[in-house]
């Protein structure tokens, strides 16, 4: 065992992902599904899988699965498959149709997203992504999914932060939720066809692992409370971020680490916790009692141009009357090129900047104002009110129920807030984490983004895994199999079903004071002030500290109220809390060992001269994976650290400029 | 703002249920419905009383998942999901009665929590164009008029919350069915399986209990999605059809 670092981790061994194959970057996917071993029709319906989510990426994974004859099982802890986080995407998908001959490419999409995540992601994966980007549309469009069209009949694009060319497609602003429901319908067919059983209102809560590879889960059914085993051939995490470790977040309330974690506990690497998007456009906090924050999707970028007083003594004054030559649109002067579209992490970072510089906007929450402006004032001007409302008229109306302020009358103010996680279950090519038969997809994996996303590429991503990579490569472990039974009664099985009754027991025992959401909410504060938009040496050992401290307080003193044999809403938020109680404390320990900025990760200590993210890619082009190490009492143990040395040999590491 | 709720409280599916009333205050009219609930539901584990359940999710009003009769109205005064609703829709000192959606086809789980896995089965019924991944055409290959397109969208964006349901005396699903219909029946994909769909749907919508639409209109004024009434006259329409090719 290698020396204590900075008295919070190890180092162990490198890893690598050894499953993409060699030769030119755009035959690998097709030699990787050549190489694949087969599955004849008649073998599949021998073979089962276990489904944790039915967001894009589990959904579609269920049905293609379904489709193809295999025995699925879909797991989600909502009423219906349709509800899962993946509803509420707003924006659009992205795919290098090249529909709008505006020079888009396979090529550029894979260029755009590797720079787009300051080449912390890995080539062979993005490159797959690019390629399969094209079928998911069609794929979409014949299920009836009904994306915004030309007066031609043809499909329409529009633009996204970090890009120059339009590969968005979208369906108003509520992509996210016409993608999920055409997976959905997808999966409830396959449902009635009988390949697909699906379990709602069940949470995961521990994976089973047998002779080294993963056979099946515990489950509680959230109504009766009974816990499930449930085993098959193979499980697929698609179970989404965990943006809600910061409890204010763009997440739905339930969004939660369970499935991820309990595997990591398990085995399983978990790879650049620290990678955290702040989404700069967001409704801003207005008080205390808030539970959640309110995306207002990126594509309003496109139009709106975002600003902020020049002068200090303007910030409380109608903007109407503030004139052009008083307003700084920050972004345009600093970034001519690429304007309002920049990428996520610059839009978030400069709006923290300005409004750290006492020129924000709004109403103060504490003695600091939080929000800059985002004017429709010149769209208008150019464009109809109509026009404008068939653009965005959907989120303008959700802005103005919120706020109670109308968009077309006033600039929207807006904020940055967490939104999406880039780092999850490390994975290799075939998206199989360190635990055989283990699968991680969508969100859940780390693969894909590097340490910013881009707008769009989320969906685009999820649907990718669902759809095209996971029934591909899932198939090479399958063909092996079945594999040996595992007895309902087998010691591994039991193990598991002890250790999620204990765990549950001892939550409802405590009855300590507090509430559980009293501590989410002082874990999310610690995590926001030290491990959010900017991040400093001295920051996250304080955190660090600081989350011990309440881990400590929770096992003594949380009060969970009821019994575990019904439906119990604080039963179930707990488990999750104790989750990101622990995960918290990793993803600080990551972004301290991380003395680099980069993406959604910017420390104070490594930046230009101007002021932007200074990378180091000398000491930190790698994944970091984490294994987990066990328990010590009160919290996990060291931590171990694995490098993933990323090569890049198809696209140049360079400084990342958008001016 | 203070308030006065009187919340249905039961403990699960087959237990006896009552109306409870609590008192709550210091509420910001900034807040939503939802997190007010959450402040009383903080005031009660304190007090070591059993909060209430409720269900509720992204909290944009999008995911349908929030539901709740607030003063006898699905969602509450505004057209809206639950979670889009703020206080300040309402008035200090209020009394504000909350109950669950009432309907045969949404069994009681607990509190204001019912089961609509009804709705997931009439989609599994034939909501859906069957067509395998790998299986489709280059996208813009099927063209599709922008006004077929956009009225397409509109019954799409029905999120399955049941205030159709819950809003109509007769507990009737046909507004969650007419918007599906109409959805897939406007665009070419979904034209090769019309007929079948809608007489599928309409079985399964009739063996879960739903009730007959007798066109009364509250399910459209429920809406918060706005899906139009109209799309019933299509179910209708495309009913009829279907028994007329069989002939």
């Amino acid at each position: 065992m290698s020396e204590l670092i900075d008295d919070l981790y190890r180092l162990g061994d490198p890893i690598a992902d050894t499953k993409a194959p060699d030769g030119p970057i755009e035959n690998r996917w097709t030699k990787a599904k050549f190489d694949n071993k087969l599955v004849n029709p008649a073998n599949r319906r021998k073979l089962s899988v276990i489904i944790v989510g039915t967001g894009l990426a589990g959904s579609s994974a269920a049905a293609t699965l379904g489709e193809a004859g295999y025995h699925v099982k879909s797991f989600c802890y909502q009423d219906s498959p349709r509800r899962a986080h993946s509803i509420a995407a707003q924006g659009g998908i992205n795919a290098a149709k090249n529909y709008n001959d505006d020079g888009d490419s396979v090529y550029r999409l894979f260029y755009d997203t590797v720079k787009g995540g300051d080449y912390r992601s890995r080539e062979n994966n993005v490159y797959r992504l690019a390629e399969v980007s094209n079928s998911i549309i069609d794929q979409c469009v014949a299920q009836g999914v009904p994306f915004a069209r030309d007066y031609g009949g043809l499909l329409d694009n529009r633009s996204f932060g970090g890009v120059q060319v339009a590969r968005t497609f979208y369906a108003r602003g509520q992509t996210g939720q016409q993608l999920l429901i055409g997976a959905y319908q997808a999966m409830e067919r396959q449902v009635a066809a009988g390949t697909v059983t699906a379990y709602t209102r069940h949470e995961m809560l521990e994976v089973i692992v047998v002779d080294g590879r993963a056979r099946g889960i515990i489950a509680r059914d959230m109504v009766t409370g009974e816990l499930e085993t449930h085993l098959a051939d193979a499980v697929v995490l698609a179970s989404g971020g965990y943006g809600n470790v910061f409890f204010l977040s763009t997440n739905a309330m339930g969004c939660n680490v369970t499935a991820t974690w309990r595997a990591h506990r398990k085995g399983a690497y978990f790879a650049n916790p620290c990678y955290t998007q702040i989404h700069p456009t967001c409704i801003p906090v207005a008080g205390d009692y808030q539970s959640k924050l309110t995306l207002m999707s990126e594509s309003l970028r496109n139009d709106g141009r975002i600003w902020v007083p020049k002068n200090r003594d303007d910030c409380e004054k109608d903007p109407r009357q503030i004139p052009e030559e008083d307003r700084d649109y920050y972004l345009e002067r600093i970034y001519p090129a690429f304007g309002n579209l920049v990428p996520r992490d610059i839009a978030s970072r400069q709006a923290k900047n300005v409004c750290d510089d006492g020129r924000g906007v709004g109403p103060k929450v504490g003695d600091f104002r939080r929000g800059v402006y985002l004017d429709f004032s010149d769209a208008l001007s150019r464009m109809s009110e109509a026009a404008i409302a068939e653009k965005y008229g959907n989120l303008f109306d959700m802005y103005q129920r919120i706020t109670g302020e109308s968009p077309y009358e006033v600039p929207m103010r807006i904020y940055p807030a967490v939104h999406y996680t880039m780092g999850g279950l490390w994975v290799d090519y075939d998206l199989e984490t360190t635990i055989p038969g283990l699968y991680a997809a969508g969100e859940a994996n780390f693969s894909d983004h590097g340490a910013n996303r881009l707008g769009a590429s989320s969906l685009m991503q999820c649907l990718a895994d669902g759809y095209f990579v996971l029934p591909n490569t899932i198939r090479n472990y399958l063909a092996s199999g079945p594999y040996e039974p595992v007895a309902e009664d087998a010691p591994e099985v039991l193990q598991a079903q002890a250790d999620v009754r204990e765990r549950l027991d001892k939550l409802l025992s405590i009855n300590g004071d507090r509430t559980v959401d009293s501590f989410h909410k002082e874990l999310g504060h610690i995590m926001w002030e030290y491990c959010g938009m900017e991040r400093t040496e001295e920051g996250l050992r304080k955190a660090i500290d600081l989350i011990r401290s309440l881990r400590e307080e929770f096992w003594r003193n949380v009060r969970v109220l009821g019994s575990a044999d019904t439906l119990n809403q604080s039963l179930e938020k707990a488990g999750r809390v104790a989750d990101f109680l622990e995960l918290g404390e990793l993803m600080c320990i990551d972004a301290l060992h991380r003395r680099e900025s980069c993406g959604g990760h910017f420390r104070a200590e490594s930046q230009t001269e101007d002021g932007e993210a200074l990378r180091d890619d000398e000491k930190f082009a790698y994944v970091g994976a984490w294994q987990f190490s066990g328990n010590e009492a009160g919290g996990p143990d060291a931590p171990i650290l694995h490098k993933e040395d990323l090569v890049y040999n198809f696209i140049q590491l360079k400084q990342r400029s958008y001016k | 703002m203070n308030l006065t709720l009187q919340i249905w409280r039961q403990d699960g599916p087959n237990a006896q249920g009552s109306m409870v009333t609590y008192p709550v205050s210091d509420i910001s009219e900034d807040m939503s419905f939802l997190e007010m609930l959450d402040v009383l539901n903080e005031s009660l584990i304190e007090k070591g009383e059993e909060p209430v359940a409720f269900d509720s999710d992204c909290r944009e009003g999008i995911c349908g998942m929030c539901s709740l009769m607030i003063n006898g109205q699905a969602h509450g005064p505004e057209v809206t999901t639950t979670c889009q609703l703020h206080m300040r829709s309402f008035s200090d000192g209020d009394t504000i009665t909350v109950e669950p959606w009432r309907a045969a086809a949404f069994p009681p789980v607990r509190d204001l929590i019912v089961d609509r896995s009804a709705l997931d089965r009439v989609i599994q019924a034939g909501g859906y164009v069957s067509v395998n991944t790998g299986a489709a055409p280059e996208a813009n290959n099927l063209q599709v008029r922008k006004p077929s397109a956009d009225r397409a969208f509109d019954a799409a964006t029905c999120i399955g919350c049941g205030a159709c349901v819950a809003a109509c005396p007769n507990a009737s699903g046909m507004l969650f069915l007419g918007a599906k219909i109409t959805h897939l029946g406007e665009l070419p994909q979904g034209q090769s399986q019309r007929s079948a769909r809608v007489v599928k749907m309409l079985n399964q919508h009739d063996a879960e209990d739903f009730g007959g639409c007798q066109n009364l209109g509250e399910c459209a004024a429920a809406c918060p999605k706005e899906i139009p009434l109209d799309v019933i006259n299509q179910l209708n329409q495309d009913f009829l059809h279907s028994k007329k090719s069989a002939r």
